[in-house]
């Protein structure tokens, strides 16, 4: 270990990393359902769970909604969000070359980006704090705040409980025969557009629930907060195999702990912070393209 | 002797309109080079910098179907190489002023044009290291992972404090004002890309476009034609990056944003993936339109203070412009057409034939 680390400190990271990676975790669920049904990268996904940030920011502290009542009405705006988005931007493409679909995914970012800098201005917002939720306590020497236990277990609870309806439901069947052949699918009877929908309100949902927790880790809110984020949990989802929801969980954890853990044993090296996923992504794409959980793909004719 | 004076004569015989149309416009250039002020003079050397990198763009995901969103990252390589080497070493210090520029490289000066090529060579030797691992693999791995880099890249310019100076940027970059430099690039890559598109390079392009797979079972090298392309495109969004340094006379990270990629993708959208005339028609719509439509950035002026015009609107509108071509146009101006005197000739006529029938044509043709 390096030299003036500590046991508290480590276990201190380790408890940062944590929470960072159910973070991105949360997030990387919508990019990696939306790939597997799609075959799309949802470059928009970032973008809403900015949106999800600004939903909370305006019903805490403009509107000073109680917190219950906001976190109900982002997550359901974000929903929303998420929806028409699809029905907007990518249902009329599904026909179209698949590079259509690929602009028109980044044309919403772009989109939402900037009518996000032209509404709230491009100057990041204060977040009001919570003191419950910051004020750290103590244990052994220890100084944690309880947000960073609160966020794994939230992210806990939601990944059992989606892949509870994943595995174990009707709708989750649908998506799952969606996601091994669309086609086929499509023969069988199963409403191809609902289910595209339901994934994307699900894949909504985490991120406002992730963007939430963030808020309340990272108080601070701007246009461009759902970028660096996005592309990071996008990597996670190729980490963990894409179109795999373990995976993505798992790819997620890993980029936390692994962002977390350089910069406590590397100090030095706090600057390229953002720069390791993308090695991480490098090295995957190199030896393990299908990532750590997915299943080898055979093209077809 | 003879033999050569005689197909010089048919191919002028059979290209005289392109020769004229070449001939006018490089009397064109020459003219404005002398006549236009330095607004006007700035605002088209950017219009022939975006020609370049944005034909560089559609290369590889026009033509050859690839998707790279590594742009600001590749011209944010070919300007810092043209920074860090062409300005003056006496106001080196100056410039460095928070930490010294590093010795092996404080004594280097280079020509523009050197740097200019060593900044196109240096995005070859980063696209390779990115698209080893990606270009192999089928699927969108390179939108992200060129996305990524050009983030990267930005992080990395900013902490390299001895060689890029950080976030404060260089300054005092010897600028080029002469139209001539970015115009005559532009042409160099036009004629590049032109040849490039119709020899057999090109076509293997357009089969990967079209069906990899098929591409495969007829014999085209996946990886290294798409290699090629890739390649090729960087060093092209290189050499526009160096221009671009030299054009603004300043380079820092910020200028390098990922949004910056956005441009080149609106404009080769709008122009259409797969034309080259179609993307140099769009860079100047493009490029011109980004400056005509400055007001929306404006608080209004007169009379009513209306909080609808003020800062960001203007990106606003461009993103609404290339969600509309993406949804409604999906061909883009051009298409996959090119802008020839043939094409010309064929529209004039189907407007002329339109236009007598005195009755709306069922058929659709759009622009």
């Amino acid at each position: 270990m390096v030299v003036g680390m500590t046991m508290e400190t480590f276990l201190q990271q380790l408890i940062n990393g944590l929470s960072l990676g159910s973070l991105y975790a949360l997030i990387a669920i919508g990019y990696t359902m939306v790939y597997g049904i799609l075959r799309l990268i949802n470059f928009a996904h970032g973008d809403i769970f900015m949106m999800a940030a600004y939903f909370t920011y305006f019903g805490i502290a403009v509107f000073f909604l109680p917190w219950y009542v906001t976190f109900i009405i982002t997550i359901g705006l974000t929903i929303l969000l998420g929806v028409t988005i699809e029905r907007v931007a990518y249902r009329p493409l599904r026909d179209a070359p698949k590079t259509s679909l690929l602009i028109s995914a980044i044309g919403v970012s772009f989109l939402l980006e900037n009518v996000a800098t032209y509404l709230f201005s491009g100057k990041p917002q204060a977040f009001p704090e919570f003191p419950l939720l910051t004020t750290p306590f103590f244990i052994g020497g220890l100084s944690i705040q309880p947000v960073s236990i609160v966020i794994p277990i939230v992210a806990f609870i939601l990944m059992s409980a989606l892949l509870f309806m994943i595995n174990k439901t009707k709708i989750g069947m649908a998506m799952r025969a969606v996601a091994v052949d669309y086609d086929t699918a499509k023969l069988m009877g199963i409403k191809i557009n609902g289910v595209i929908s339901s994934t994307f309100a699900i894949g909504s949902a985490l991120a406002a629930v992730g963007a939430i927790l963030w808020c309340m880790k990272y108080p601070s809110v701007l246009p461009l907060m759902g970028v660096v984020p996005g592309l990071k949990c996008f990597i996670a989802a190729v980490i963990g195999g894409i179109g795999n929801v373990k995976g993505a969980v798992l790819g997620g954890l890993i980029l936390g702990f692994s962002e977390v853990l350089m910069v406590a044993f590397f100090p030095a090296l706090t600057g390229y912070r953002d720069a390791i996923a993308f090695v991480i992504l490098i090295i995957i794409l190199l030896f393990l393209p299908n990532g750590l959980l997915g299943k080898k793909q055979v093209e077809k004719v | 002797m003879n033999e050569t004076q005689n197909n010089l004569g048919a191919y002028l015989k059979l290209h005289w309109k392109t020769a004229v149309f070449l001939v006018v416009l490089l009397i064109g250039i020459g003219l404005a080079d002398i006549f236009v002020d330095s607004y006007m003079r700035r605002l088209l050397n950017l219009c022939a910098i975006y020609v370049i990198v944005s034909l560089a763009m559609n290369l590889v995901n026009g033509f050859t179907g690839q998707f790279s969103l590594g742009q600001a990252g590749f011209m944010a390589i070919g300007a810092y190489t043209v920074a860090i080497f062409t300005v003056p070493v006496e106001s080196r210090a100056a410039i460095f002023y928070l930490e010294p520029m590093a010795p092996f490289l404080a004594n280097i000066q280079l020509p523009f044009v050197v740097a200019l090529i060593l900044g196109g060579l240096a995005s070859v030797v980063v696209a390779f290291f990115i698209g080893s691992p990606c270009l192999r693999l089928r699927g969108d791995y390179l939108a992200i992972a060129t996305l990524g880099f050009s983030e990267i890249i930005r992080i990395i310019f900013t902490n390299t404090q001895s060689i890029t100076n950080g976030a404060l940027g260089i300054k005092s970059i010897p600028t080029i004002s002469s139209l001539w430099w970015t115009y005559g690039t532009a042409l160099l890559v036009i004629i590049a890309t032109i040849l490039l598109v119709y020899s057999s390079y090109g076509r293997a392009f357009k089969a990967i476009r079209e069906d990899e797979i098929a591409a495969e079972a007829m014999g085209v090298g996946l990886f290294k034609t798409k290699m090629t392309s890739f390649l090729i495109g960087a060093f092209f969004t290189g050499i526009g990056g160096g221009l671009f340094a030299a054009l603004l006379g300043t380079v820092d990270p910020k200028q390098f944003y990922f949004t910056l990629t956005y441009n080149f993708l609106l404009i080769i959208v709008l122009g259409g993936m797969g034309s080259i005339s179609g993307t140099i028609i769009a860079s100047f719509l493009v490029t011109l339109g980004q400056e005509a439509l400055r007001f929306l950035d404006e608080p209004m002026a007169f009379g009513l203070d209306l909080p609808i015009f003020r800062p960001g609107l203007r990106m606003v509108v461009f993103s609404f412009l290339l969600m509309i071509i993406v949804l409604f146009y999906r061909k883009g101006l051009m298409g996959t057409n090119e802008l020839t005197w043939d094409f010309m000739a064929q529209k004039f006529q189907s407007i002329k034939k339109k236009l007598s029938r005195k009755k709306t044509s069922t058929e659709g043709g759009g622009k």
